[in-house]
């Protein structure tokens, strides 16, 4: 069974790392101006909402150009919001998502990727 | 338990990607449990199958992880009082899902609740994820299509249902719009990885610019009931110092 890829792995590790560790490990970060602490408890909504939108509203292609996409998948994700915002349960608004996917892709009414 | 849910059908996307792209179950898993971070692990997959040389796909995946610095100084105040050996280990665990659980947490109870942090990072997300890695690897060769079910939803949904468990203002849902707006733009102008960068360095900065009146913030930003909004452990502000002196 092929190893070939774990020192890849490591590396990428290596690099990941010090993101993780920084602000955790560096002394000064709590002693950070009120404005400070102030713009970092609105970190975690602007990133995780960074990510879902890139990731329903941008692919990629083989050349690796980003382009816009538009599909089934947002009102999977805004399915999702919706779910979880009115139930304050993630894992309804998660079965709310895939069941509209599914049906979509079932009904040939969204392709499915390749 | 939706957190494990997602970890465990992103894990099993990312299982049968590897498959596909040729890996081995030793090299998936070790990638699971050693990088530790989905979305780079999916990016890297695709590298490596369309042949990218190893220190490109090095760079990138320390470009599309650099958000995690920003997790990191985020929950820096609430950790601040865990010994050090113990901020090192959890800071490998620091995933998307464990900070979202976590500071949700911290803000619920009040104060820092280590515990809390090990169980969002370990028991909803680690196991599940290596748990649901090696499933898909191994076992992911025999589900024809998997798309077909929709897992590849799985991520992004889980994004924002967590972002929603963030939102307790206008001035996090103005963080949350400009972050995806700000992310998708320099995404399409740049790439995915720069583009979540910028999302979630420039979002906060437009929260942040929510005026009190519109935000119906009971504590204006720059006060001291500002920052003892989210109750920062052992924080001690210039009004508590004040007082503390005024007492006998």
């Amino acid at each position: 069974m092929s190893t070939e890829l774990i020192p890849l792995a490591v590396l990428m590790f290596l690099v990941t790392y010090p993101s993780r560790a920084l602000g955790l490990l560096t002394p000064w970060l709590d002693r950070l101006p009120r404005v400070g602490f102030d713009y970092l408890q609105l970190v975690g909504p602007a990133v995780l909402a960074a990510l879902a939108a890139v990731a329903v509203m941008v692919v990629t292609d083989a050349a690796g150009t980003p382009t816009f996409h538009v599909g089934i998948e947002w009102v999977a994700v805004l399915a999702c919001l919706a779910v979880t915002a009115w139930r304050r349960n993630l894992l309804m608004g998660l079965i709310a998502a895939v069941a509209i996917v599914v049906i979509a892709r079932a009904t040939g009414f969204a392709a499915i990727p390749v | 338990m939706g957190i494990g849910a997602s970890a465990l059908g992103f894990g099993f996307v990312y299982g049968l990607s590897a498959r596909e792209a040729g890996f081995s179950p030793i090299e998936a898993i070790a990638m699971s449990l050693i990088v530790f971070g989905g979305a780079s692990q999916f990016a890297a997959v695709g590298y490596i199958a369309s042949g990218m040389a190893w220190p490109a796909i090095v760079v990138l995946t320390g470009l599309l992880n650099a958000r995690h610095l920003l997790y990191s100084a985020a929950l820096a105040p609430w950790l601040r009082n865990v010994p050090f050996v113990r901020r090192a280990v959890a800071a490998h665990l620091l995933t998307d899902e464990a900070f979202a659980l976590s500071v949700a947490h911290f803000r619920r109870v009040g104060r820092t609740d280590e515990w809390g942090y090990w169980i969002a990072a370990i028991a909803s997300t680690l196991i599940p994820w290596n748990v649901a890695t090696a499933v898909g690897v191994v076992l992911g060769g025999q589900i024809p299509n998997p798309m077909q079910f929709g897992v590849d939803i799985i991520f992004p949904a889980a994004m924002i249902g967590l972002s929603v468990g963030l939102i307790t203002g206008r001035r996090e849902l103005t963080a949350a719009i400009v972050g995806a707006g700000v992310g998708v733009a320099v995404a399409l102008l740049t790439s995915p990885a720069v583009g979540i960068i910028a999302g979630g360095l420039v979002g906060p900065v437009a929260g942040l610019l929510v005026p009190a009146r519109l935000a119906r913030e009971t504590a204006p930003l720059g006060t001291t009931p500002s920052a003892e909004r989210y109750a920062m452990p052992g924080a001690r502000f210039e009004r508590d110092a004040e007082q503390s002196e005024d007492k006998p």
